[in-house]
């Protein structure tokens, strides 16, 4: 069974169909790609999965639960952990708060009022960023790190809380060269416990990490299948490959 | 290490050198005149200090809803002038006097109305949005406003008048240094619960929901519910404030629910710095010590120049006053174990 199953998700805006009848299959620690031409609605069925939209026909099942209806809140909690496309870290707040207020988004409200959990969380903070590469600015203000930085540090925090499924939506926009490079070496270890679902237009870095593919244009599914489906298909590098 | 602006907010790097924590310092320095201010006055002043301290713990109840959460309540009167209001009946009607009664009274019907307006406003399905809870607020402020005016019960204009004073055993008390006292423990004890609350994992959170609502919100936070929680926290508060108010003054009367003391508050925690608490504290003293004297000095002009002045400071330090002397970094604060500052450089 499938870890997500998004079938048939129609999202409108107004008279614009930015989805019409989407599909997404992620299977259990599967490294999903979600690409396609600016407007296709990678971004938009990111955001239905994650909660941020609600779809306007269509079904999510996470886990083999229903999570259409779901707050944003209620699918973290079920195990979903997204990324923004915007860089949307605390910008006041440290680097070790910023992990810390991640990690503790499931304690008891008693637990935050006693501060009971701080000291037990403190391992995996420093753990999460010795493995982002962000130790030893762990006391730094979030807004003096730089944009690639900043990116990793909010793959961190989205993977703080150890989803079972991770979604990315262009995580290395604005990133130089080599720290592309790096940001493929961080997402390598979760695959072990972790599925991924990412919005990347960087071809390169998605042939590098993915499992499988979904093409999206105009809103509905072009082609789905493996890397090697993909490169290979004649739908796709017409449609898609040659626009871009 | 760089120091950082709020988003939106103009930099604010204190002027006083950041190597010393400068708030406990301003917090000791405030305690301190609190404690030796009615010595040196005479009776008169020793009451209006009692009532600008009681303003201030009103003024630390918004400064927790919107400093700290980023809530703006424009209508925090309503639970200030209820708490009165309702002390007042009790009083009135019942014949209550005791503080043992009183106070818990009004701490608990600050914290009721605030919890069924907040139930109301931020308890959707879909976080509200600012502008939603601030006209919320206020149009719930303006309408207790009207519905006293208007309710033979609550003294209509005139509100209620002649409340008893309030009572320990068989102590009565009246206007003056004790009355003083009572209310600084009071404020020191809602001081100290609102500071350990910010400080905590909890005060985290807060923090991240006034930062990036939308974001702790796709980590698993509900961030209606903290919102709730701290509004109704925050109405105790203004409540417990409101309940002093109206045996110290000795009436209740409309304008206590209405916009213009709901606006007041909001004027107190801009001017002395939203987030700290202690700016709060300051803000009220300032505002209310200024305008003190301006009225004495200035009849007829006196508010024309506090307007100015209230909009040079929100103008030219919209960090309010506690920003000349405390860095972003130490209002922000720091909430990691102990142990992590110590092996990793010290914030």
């Amino acid at each position: 069974m499938a870890l997500l199953e998004a079938s048939g998700i129609v999202k409108t805006f107004g008279r614009l169909t930015a989805l019409n009848g989407a599909l997404l299959s992620v299977g259990e620690n599967e490294f999903h790609g979600l690409i396609g031409p600016n407007g296709s609605g990678k971004s938009t069925l990111m955001k239905c999965v994650a909660g941020a939209e609600t779809p306007t026909l269509g079904s999510i099942r996470f886990g083999g639960e229903d999570v259409t209806a779901l707050s944003p809140s209620e699918r973290a909690r079920a195990g979903m952990s997204l990324k923004f496309q915007i860089t949307s870290v605390l910008p006041a707040l440290s680097l070790y708060d910023n992990i810390l207020l991640a990690l503790q988004a499931h304690a008891s409200l008693f637990d935050l009022v006693l501060s009971r959990t701080r000291s037990a969380l403190h391992g995996q903070v420093m753990t999460m960023l010795q493995q982002f590469r962000l130790a030893d600015r762990a006391h730094d203000p979030a807004s003096a790190l730089s944009h690639g930085q900043q990116q990793w540090l909010e793959i961190a925090m989205a993977l703080a809380s150890k989803p079972r499924l991770l979604l990315l939506d262009e995580p290395t926009a604005g990133m130089s060269l080599e720290e592309r490079r790096v940001t493929g070496e961080l997402l390598a270890p979760i695959k072990a416990h972790c599925s991924l679902v990412i919005v990347e237009h960087d071809l390169d870095f998605i042939r590098d990490i993915c499992d499988r593919l979904t093409v999206l244009d105009q809103g509905a599914v072009l082609a789905s299948g493996t890397v090697a489906e993909i490169q290979a298909s004649q739908s796709v590098q017409e449609i898609y490959l040659r626009r871009v | 290490m760089a120091e950082s602006g709020v988003a939106g907010l103009a930099p604010a790097t204190g002027l006083i050198a950041s190597r010393w924590r400068v708030l406990p310092i301003v917090e000791l320095g405030v305690l301190a005149t609190a404690v030796v201010l009615p010595l040196g006055l005479p009776d008169y002043l020793t009451v209006f200090a009692t009532r600008v301290a009681i303003l201030a713990l009103f003024a630390i109840s918004f400064d927790l809803v919107w400093g700290y959460a980023g809530i703006m309540s424009f209508g925090q009167a309503l639970f200030f002038g209820a708490a009165g209001y309702g002390v007042a009946l009790l009083g009135r009607d019942l014949n209550v006097s005791a503080a043992l009664l009183l106070l818990p009274a009004g701490l608990l019907i600050g914290f009721t109305f605030a919890l069924l307006l907040g139930g109301f406003l931020l308890l959707g399905r879909h976080p509200t949005s600012m502008i939603f809870v601030a006209l919320g607020t206020m149009t719930g402020s303006y309408a207790a406003d009207r519905l006293a005016r208007g309710w033979y019960y609550l003294g209509g204009q005139n509100g209620i008048p002649s409340i008893p004073p309030m009572t320990l055993g068989a102590y009565e008390f009246g206007e003056g240094a004790v009355f003083y006292y009572v209310v600084v423990a009071l404020l020191v004890i809602s001081y100290l619960v609102c500071r350990f609350l910010v400080r905590s994992q909890f005060g985290l959170a807060l923090a991240g929901l006034r930062e990036n609502e939308t974001r702790i919100a796709f980590f698993g936070y509900k961030v209606q519910h903290l919102k709730a929680i701290v509004f109704a926290i925050g109405g105790a508060i203004a409540g417990l404030a409101g309940s002093l108010y109206a045996v110290h003054e000795g009436f209740v009367w409309p304008n206590m629910l209405g916009v213009v003391i709901s606006t007041q508050v909001v004027l107190y925690v801009l001017f002395g710095g939203s987030g700290t608490l202690i700016g709060a504290v300051i803000g009220t003293v300032i505002i209310e010590g200024v305008s003190f004297w301006l009225s004495d000095n200035y009849r007829e002009i006196w508010p024309i120049i506090l307007g100015v002045l209230l909009l040079l400071v929100i103008l030219f330090r919209p960090l309010g006053l506690i920003s000349f002397v405390l860095s972003e970094r130490e209002r922000v604060g720091s909430f990691g174990a102990k142990i992590g500052r110590r092996s990793h450089g010290a914030s």
